[in-house]
């Protein structure tokens, strides 16, 4: 049954108001708010709206070619303009609030032509008057199953780390799992008051294929009369400290040890409340709430494995307020079907499992905006993350986070899909080192994003000189985001699998949020002006060597240009300032690269591969503006195009750190096709392509890339991929397999990683790798689709 | 489990025989049920061997009897003399000696079947030994013994021939907690200077034995409660239940008004889904007597309803607590699809009627103080048997598997349970599914039991 958990009317605890509700802080953007959803469950109410969002992007546009001299010899002008995107927003909160929301959306709903809100839950009918008198918007109800399913598709398509498996016992209790493009089939458990099994064919084929009357409303209904016990919460509370073994006949209990034969240990529970059938002894209450607990969450794992095995599906995710980030019941959901399917089927819950029927419901109050057809980003900045610590450990915390909630997504611009080029897009995961995991890495990492917050705030003031109050933005973007870093070192799973791409990440999202959309824009149009003066004499350097001479220079130059990277601590140290700042360039050519061979090294064969054809497409990863971009990666790319290779550069969409943009890109190849034959011809026969990557981090998701990008890695038959720097190439797909030649080159720039990786400062990884077995042909199979 | 296996051992080096497979083993087990029996026959060497389930630690533990080897036998007082050539006698017509019965030892009743000879000669009557004659008097002249024990008279099988013996069987329970009791009983009696071979399945049968030995002076032969299950029930089917068939169904089961139980019999039972209710409960799928796997369980089963309804209703019987819920009205206690959705669910096609959650209405305080003891004893009943219904289900459309047969103590004069089964099958499966019931509900573990005692004359 979908119903989710009506509670008593009479719950007088719900209306506790002593913590009060900043609804300003949560309730945000509304003054733009179209389009309303709200799911009213048992003692939750989530609320969605669609919210435009104006904020400030930089842009680079070039100087009319004739009036370069006259705007001081830079190359392109940057300009902050507003621009409009859209927004997701979703908040939780209990129902005792219900009212105090409804005001204060009322009073700030402003431009709205909004004249429904789409309604769903339990609870939606017994609000439904109070909605309409309050927000006079008349409540339009959506099927519960529906909505929870259209959510459950949204989410797991849309946010990454999604979905995890509970282990109580490990070190992370969370184990996030990968997005696989490829979401169908799969079983949703949803346990409500009672049990709905459905499977999910396709975005509209779904069927309830079972149930079960043994739900969350059984636990509740069942503990309350057992134990006197009112609460749900305080119910799991009790069970979470109860001897079930006291109130249930164990198989020892009948055997006197284990049913061997049968592989039945003695510690099995033969019969629920077996031990309780008996006039002359009582139980107390901890007991009997977690023999209750065992009983049901077996009873609704053993069915769920039953129904899966039937239909042959692996993923089965669960939800319902029986659910919703108890520990205590994941554990045992987890225990039950590890119990009967030995392993087989994993049992996987939702980290925004509590947001699926009101994102449900809103999709389906927008269809006409078809929300399906864009790609949609999690806004950490806006968004609380996963709160749940088990409850025992942090019971502030819980109840905190049961007071409200957050959620927000962003539209992205572009549709993101996978690189056509993994081997294998299930199994593909990022990140390097899963910090969730690895305690002694998330230390560092924590530490390092806090020491350099300092940093970060001056570059993000100073990129603004001319707007007084961006000292005051600068100083909230400070708290927002050392407040993020605290809440991560307390909840590390918070946003999925902590990474270094998601500190980053989060980083990029708060400094938006405050509108410094990018801090480094300045820097690195001194760096592009500056560098571009050396490109003709670096060209015609390397030029004058010997062919092998000139690959190996080649390679050194990409390698040497990356060591110029201002997001780097090393390098932003005084003692590097030098370096990117007024000195002649050439010293580019004598910065102190370790000496061969390197800590991972397989130029030799990267050498034996050029003597050979050329590839037919090169798709190149770029990472910084400046020396990296103009006199690294520009050079090797020359070469590739004179091999007769098509070269397919891809850079981010939007501004990270000092990467090169797209944008930026694109002005500094048409400076250097000025100046260069080769470049020039390159693009004006469409052999040299300049493609958003369609991210805004220093890292690279191969999963969520541009759809136009993956597009053209297919049309263009790309057989080879080159990844260059310490974000895209060693904290992320250090270990990604294509199913092509690829190439990865970084110089590690943290001396904490390179004594991690077994090197030292500024060593160098240079990984060339040709898929097993497979030669050069592979990448004539991704024929356009 | 290591004490069995030290105890092969001392057996092996001690003695002839050694335990190398599973083959010897037989061998050595029949041989020592023989020296038991104080004869050399040989004939009777295929003890064991019908067990389709490999020889693991059960047949192990099956010999903690053997080495009895009784030397007080050789000494020969009269009586003692005489009882041995009755004994012979009885080995040379590949028959154990009297009293014959069958114990299946559960998690909450103990299921003990006796065989009554009707056909005793008078020699033979003159032969028998005091206490034999005492205990067959004790046990056939009453229907209830001590608080506890009740013998179903309305189950006895009458004049059955076993074993080329003429008898009535009787059926006879007590609750596993008066196990110590029944031990000290057979050592008051003297049980153990009977000779016989006690056969026990059920966890209790390892649970008790050492009890057993050390104050009754009794080794149980301990077998597999599920072997005994599928042997006892095909037997009781093939004698059928006095000239009428064993096996029943319910016709129109979705109806209460035309719903009636009928009679049929299990002519070609496989394959067959068992569902056996005890305490908890086992599923199996049967594919012949000797080939069967257990499919899955829950420990949700009549041990479930009768410890929450003694602590929602305080209770302390089974038949207490039967007659509370056939009083009740459980839609009180669980929240209906129709509470919820104001009526069926179509979107699911779920009737109004449908349970959505078992005691969901039990969240509100004002409905917890509404409802009465027999609504939550109704609500319990009803929410097991459901959910026993549905596991089933599930199993039978996963085995493909059309037949299901319910049995066990839960369904003891519980035609509330059995009637919802029935209709649950019926229903959810749109007909495809048929429940049946066997009269002799919980006591096939206890008849397979004293088959296992027969074994060797049964297929001479």
């Amino acid at each position: 049954m979908a119903e989710c958990g009506r509670v008593d009317s009479n719950t007088s605890h719900a209306m506790d108001k002593s913590i009060t509700l900043p609804p300003d802080e949560i309730f945000r953007n509304l003054e733009n708010a179209k389009r309303f959803a709200i799911d009213i469950g048992g003692s939750l109410t989530k609320l969605a709206y669609y919210s435009t969002v104006q904020h400030k992007v930089a842009k680079v546009r070039s100087f009319d070619h004739t009036a370069k001299e006259a705007a001081g010899g830079k190359l392109y002008e940057i300009s902050m303009q507003e621009e409009v995107t859209a927004r997701l927003h979703f908040i939780k909160f209990e129902n005792a609030y219900i009212e105090t929301c409804l005001d204060f959306i009322k009073d700030h709903l402003v431009n709205t032509e909004t004249k429904v809100i789409k309604a769903t839950g339990g609870g939606a009918h017994k609000f439904k008057e109070l909605i309409e008198r309050k927000l006079g918007l008349k409540v339009d109800k959506e099927d519960e199953m529906t909505c929870l399913i259209k959510g459950c598709n949204f989410v797991l398509k849309n946010i990454p780390h999604e979905a995890f498996v509970y282990a109580k016992h490990a070190d992370s209790e969370f184990r996030f799992q990968t997005t696989n493009p490829d979401i169908f089939p799969y079983l949703l458990v949803n346990i409500g008051s009672g049990v709905s099994i459905v499977k999910v064919e396709s975005e509209d084929k779904f069927e309830r294929i079972g149930g079960s009357s043994i739900g969350g409303g059984t636990f509740w209904g069942l503990g309350a009369l057992l134990t006197k016990t009112k609460r749900f919460d305080e119910l799991l509370q009790l069970a979470s400290k109860g001897q079930h073994a006291s109130v249930d006949m164990l198989v020892k209990d009948i055997y006197g040890g284990s049913y061997g034969y049968l592989g039945l240990t003695g510690d099995l529970i033969a019969s629920s409340f077996g031990k309780s059938a008996t006039a002359d002894k009582d139980f107390s209450k901890e007991d009997m709430a977690k023999s209750l607990l065992h009983m049901i969450s077996n009873d609704i794992g053993q069915l769920a494995c039953l129904y899966a095995k039937l239909h042959n599906l692996s993923r089965v995710y669960f939800g319902g307020f029986f659910i919703r980030g108890h520990p205590v019941t994941m554990h045992t959901i987890t225990y039950s079907i590890n119990f009967f399917t030995k392993g087989e089927v994993q049992a996987l819950f939702l980290r925004h499992e509590g947001y699926l029927g009101t994102i449900g419901a809103f999709l389906k109050g927008a269809e006409e905006d078809n929300p399906n057809q864009y790609s949609w980003g999690e806004n950490y900045a806006g968004s609380s993350g996963l709160m749940s610590v088990s409850p025992d450990m942090n019971p502030m915390q819980r109840a905190r986070s049961g007071t409200f909630d957050m959620l927000e997504m962003d539209r992205l611009e572009r549709q993101l899909v996978n690189l056509p080029l993994l081997q294998d897009p299930s199994s593909y995961i990022p990140d390097t080192v899963d910090l969730t995991e690895d305690a002694l890495a998330r230390e560092y990492w924590l530490y390092c994003f806090e020491e350099a917050l300092d940093g970060v705030v001056k570059r993000a003031v100073a990129s603004q000189p001319d707007m007084p109050e961006a000292a005051l933005r600068a100083e909230k973007f400070r708290q927002k985001y050392r407040h993020k870093l605290q809440t991560l070192r307390q909840q590390p799973f918070a946003y999925g699998s902590l990474t270094v791409r998601s500190l980053l990440d989060t980083r990029e999202h708060c400094l938006n949020e405050f509108n410094f959309p990018d801090p480094y824009s300045k820097i690195k149009q001194r760096e592009n002006d500056i560098a571009l003066k050396y490109y003709q004499k670096a060209v015609k350097s390397l030029d004058e060597l010997s062919w092998e001479e000139k690959q190996f220079a080649l390679v050194r130059g990409v390698l040497a240009g990356n060591v110029f990277d201002w997001g780097a601590k090393a390098v932003s140290e005084p003692a590097f300032m030098p370096l990117g700042g007024q000195t002649d360039f050439c010293i580019f050519f004598f910065i102190p690269l370790s000496e061969r061979p390197w800590l991972v090294d397989s130029y030799d064969q990267w050498l034996e591969r050029l003597k050979g054809p050329p590839h037919k497409c090169a798709l190149f990863f770029v990472d910084n503006s400046g020396v990296d971009i103009i006199l690294g990666v520009m050079p090797f790319v020359r070469e590739l195009l004179s091999r007769g290779t098509e070269v397919v550069l891809a850079s981010n969409s939007g501004p990270a750190l000092n990467d090169v943009t797209n944008g930026e890109l694109q002005i500094l190849t048409e400076r250097i096709a000025a100046m260069d034959p080769v470049i020039e011809a390159g693009l004006r026969e469409d052999r040299l392509l300049l493609v958003q990557s369609g991210s805004s981090s220093p890292c690279l998701d191969l999963s969520r890339l541009d759809k136009v990008l993956a597009m053209v890695v297919r049309e263009r038959q790309t057989d080879l991929v080159i990844i260059e720097g310490m974000g895209r190439a060693i904290h992320t797909n250090y270990y990604a397999m294509l199913s092509c030649e690829s190439l990865k080159m970084a110089v590690i720039k943290n001396s904490w990683l390179a004594d991690r990786l077994g090197g030292k400062l500024f060593s160098v990884v240079f990984k060339y790798e040709v898929p097993a077995g497979k030669p050069n042909k592979d990448c004539g199979a991704f024929s356009p689709s | 489990m290591d004490k069995a296996k030290s105890m092969v051992d001392k057996k092996g080096a001690s003695g002839p025989f050694h335990v190398n497979n599973g083959q010897s083993q037989k061998v050595f087990h029949s041989h020592v049920m023989v020296a038991t029996n104080g004869s050399c026959c040989s004939s009777s060497s295929n003890a064991f061997g019908s067990s389709t389930v490999p020889s693991g630690s059960g047949t192990f533990e099956n010999m903690h009897h053997l080495h009895r080897g009784d030397d007080a036998e050789c000494n020969g007082s009269p009586a003692k003399r005489c009882r041995l050539r009755r004994r012979t006698e009885s080995v040379r017509k590949h028959r154990p000696p009297f009293p014959w019965f069958g114990m299946d030892i559960g998690g909450t009743l103990v299921k003990l079947v006796y065989f009554e000879p009707v056909d005793i000669t008078a020699e033979e009557e003159q032969e028998e030994v005091e206490n034999l004659k005492s205990i067959r008097r004790y046990l056939t002249s009453n229907v209830a013994y001590g608080k506890t024990g009740v013998r179903d008279v309305h189950l006895e099988l009458r004049n059955l021939t076993m074993c080329g013996r003429t008898g009535n069987l009787h059926f006879i329970r007590f609750p596993t907690q008066a196990m110590p009791r029944f031990i000290q009983m057979g050592r008051d009696k003297n049980f153990s200077s009977l000779h016989t071979t006690l056969c026990a399945t059920g966890g209790g049968a390892y649970k008790f034995e050492n009890e057993f030995r050390m104050m009754a002076d009794l080794e149980l032969l301990k077998l597999d409660e599920l072997d005994c299950l599928i042997r006892g029930l095909l037997f009781v089917d093939r004698v059928s239940f006095n000239g009428h068939p064993e096996c029943y169904y319910f016709q129109n089961p979705s109806d209460t008004q035309s719903c009636v139980k009928k009679p049929c019999t299990l002519d070609n039972p496989f394959p067959m889904l068992l569902v056996n209710i005890g305490s908890g409960v086992s599923i199996l799928a049967v594919y012949s007597e000797n080939n069967y796997k257990r499919v899955t369980g829950t420990s949700l089963g009549g041990g479930t309803f009768l410890g929450l309804c003694c602590l929602l209703t305080g209770c302390e019987t089974f038949e207490e607590a039967l007659e509370m819920a056939s009083k009740g009205d459980s839609t009180n206690v669980d929240k209906l699809v129709k509470d919820i959705y104001g009526g069926d669910y179509e979107r699911f096609g779920l009737q109004g009627s449908a349970v959505a959650s078992s005691f969901g209405h039990m969240m509100s305080k004002e409905k917890r103080d509404s409802i009465s003891k027999e609504d939550l004893a109704r609500a319990t009943l009803v929410t097991i048997t459901n959910n026993i219904g549905s596991i089933a289900r599930m199993c039978a459309v996963n085995e493909k598997i059309e037949r299901v047969v319910f049995v066990g103590n839960f369904l003891r004069i519980n035609t509330v349970s059995t009637k919802l089964l029935a209709y649950a099958m019926d229903y959810w499966s749109k007909g495809q599914l048929r429940a049946l019931f066997l009269e002799h509900e919980g006591y096939f573990g206890a008849v397979g039991a004293l088959m296992e005692l027969l074994k060797t004359t049964e297929d001479p």
